[in-house]
């Protein structure tokens, strides 16, 4: 018999919910079937834990004495570029920013120790971080500099506002060149010498959710350690990607755009992350409950890595010039077994997305959910899905008169 | 017979000599190149597995030290921070030695120490600064 969201938290309140992680769920699906399996389980919980570079916060600082603005103003933190282009003490800084004196890829490949995601970490973590600002003084805001120290327990608000992450899979990256090169991958050696890849796989959130049937805006979710929500579809939401007869698309799909208070999380699930050769980023960790509502959600959940597709693709040619050619499609089995063969060669794997964290993630959420603390939502409105039309598209570049 | 492993630096003067063919030669120590490159300064530096009797292995060092070559007081370690690390298994490829083991049903990663030569390729590009080398 189906059940309903309403019925699951009804449980999760008297202490009899019953919820397995996305890796556990695959056993009990084998030994009991599908049918007994959604009977007998009402959630299941997924993670991931992966560079996510279109994250980032958004603080308020509070008003000097006497009032400086920001907006239209510039502003660094501990001298990373921050965003100001909003009211007096509002700042949002992105993942990817860098300071803005600092090397980049000056001295090839640079190392980009210390970026937005940094900042994202330290701020989280408690720390005291340097905030420095020049505005234009108004009338009503006559300061013209700001040279202090902020700590994440005076902000009025911080708030961790990411606008595409948790992609639903991703592109396996290899190097046909016969030069080693530094991307957002990772570092490629040359001659197909290495191949990364970047999903949790069977426990990725929206690989376990294929069709955005139970996950979708005001989800509430495992966020950066606390908790957040789903508050739309990511940026380069990509419902329309092409799918194998299990529903699961064999390249990057969905994404979400979430947002949670930054005062509950933890820097242990945001870390501050360098790219050598590429950029700053930050690692997020998100966690999803799928609550298992009828049979069709149990089997989808049930997926394994060696059902889960995905397309390898070069890094040297192809990925920059907007060439969209495979080289082949391997699942995640052969990507976790540690080396795949591509054009008859045997070629070592690395990912940029921790299996061991996003099971722990996965394991937190069921704590939390077991012990009442965690309550599912219901979904206020749907991602677009495969038949929405809506796609990813490229930049159509037209002269400029 | 004796093994060992080395770290070489060379002076930009001696980027273009043949030494490491002279330690074959006349020597007759064997040689496993793990890792060499040349700076844009021109100074070379190379790490290096030698093997063969122990006294060969002592002149041939004692050759290099001669000819100009410095040999860096040997890197003992490569350690692994617990509390940084994420596992995400992204060093494993990148590792010339591949001294790193993967539990591949957990996908937890554990440095082999015998394994590892201490050449810092990892300590270079680990996203999270998790790995850090220990000087001797």
């Amino acid at each position: 018999m189906a059940k309903t969201i309403q019925q699951i938290n009804e449980k999760i309140k008297k202490g009899e919910v019953v919820v397995v992680n996305a890796e556990e769920i695959i056993d009990i699906v084998d030994k009991k079937g599908v049918k007994k399996a959604s009977q007998e389980i009402d959630v299941v919980t997924t993670g991931t834990f992966s560079p996510m570079c279109s994250s980032g916060a958004y603080i308020n600082i509070g008003t000097s004495k006497p009032k400086l603005k920001l907006g239209g103003g510039k502003a660094t933190i501990n001298n990373v570029s921050v965003y100001t282009g909003f009211a007096a003490a509002d700042i949002y800084i992105g993942a990817a920013a860098l300071p803005d004196e600092g090397p980049r890829n000056k001295f090839y490949p640079g190392d980009f120790t210390y970026g937005g995601g940094h900042v994202i970490e330290d701020l989280v973590s408690g720390k005291d971080l340097k905030l420095k600002a020049i505005a234009y003084g108004t009338d009503c805001y006559p300061r013209k500099e700001l040279d202090t120290l902020i700590n994440i327990k005076d902000l009025n608000e911080a708030v961790l506002f990411n606008l595409r992450n948790a992609s639903q899979n991703y592109n396996v990256a290899v190097n046909l060149s016969n030069r080693i090169i530094y991307t957002y991958m990772g570092e490629l050696k040359a001659n197909l010498g290495n191949a990364n890849y970047c999903t949790a796989g069977q426990l990725s959130p929206l690989l376990n959710d294929p069709l955005y049937k139970t996950i979708g805006i005001g989800t509430k979710i495992f966020l950066g350690g606390g908790e957040g929500y789903i508050t739309w579809h990511g940026t380069q939401h990509n419902p329309s990607s092409k799918r194998k007869n299990n529903d699961i698309p064999k390249d990057t799909a969905a994404t979400i755009s979430v947002i949670g208070n930054l005062k509950n999380m933890s820097a242990k699930w945001l870390r501050g992350t360098s790219m050598k050769g590429y950029g700053a980023t930050l690692t997020v960790g998100i966690g999803i409950p799928i609550p298992i509502l009828n049979e069709e959600i149990c089997r989808y959940t049930a997926i394994k890595d060696k059902e889960i597709y995905t397309t390898i693709r070069d890094y040297s040619q192809d990925y920059p010039n907007a060439v969209e050619k495979s080289l082949g499609e391997i699942n995640y089995e052969q990507l976790k077994s540690g080396k795949i063969t591509i054009k008859n060669k045997e070629v070592p794997t690395g990912s940029l997305s921790s299996y061991k964290k996003a099971k722990e993630i996965s394991n937190i959420l069921k704590d939390r959910i077991k012990n009442g603390d965690f309550l599912l939502t219901q979904p206020i409105a749907s991602l677009p899905g495969p038949n929405s039309g809506y796609k990813l598209k490229p930049l159509k570049e037209r002269e400029v008169k | 017979m004796g093994k060992r492993t080395l770290v070489l630096k060379f002076p930009k003067k001696l980027v273009n000599q043949p030494i490491t063919y002279k330690l074959v030669k006349n020597y007759n120590l064997k040689l496993n190149i793990l890792q060499a490159k040349v700076t844009p300064e021109e100074e070379g530096s190379m790490v290096i597995g030698i093997e063969g009797p122990d006294k060969k292995i002592k002149e041939g060092i004692k050759y290099l030290k001669e000819t100009g070559v410095k040999i860096q007081p040997l890197i003992q370690d490569v350690e692994l921070d617990k509390d940084k690390c994420t596992h995400c298994t992204y060093c494993v490829t990148l590792c010339p030695t591949q001294a790193f083991i993967v539990d591949r049903k957990t996908m937890e990663v554990s440095l082999d120490k015998d394994k590892c030569i201490a050449c810092g390729i990892c300590v270079d590009v680990c996203p999270y600064n998790a790995i850090k080398l220990k000087l001797g």
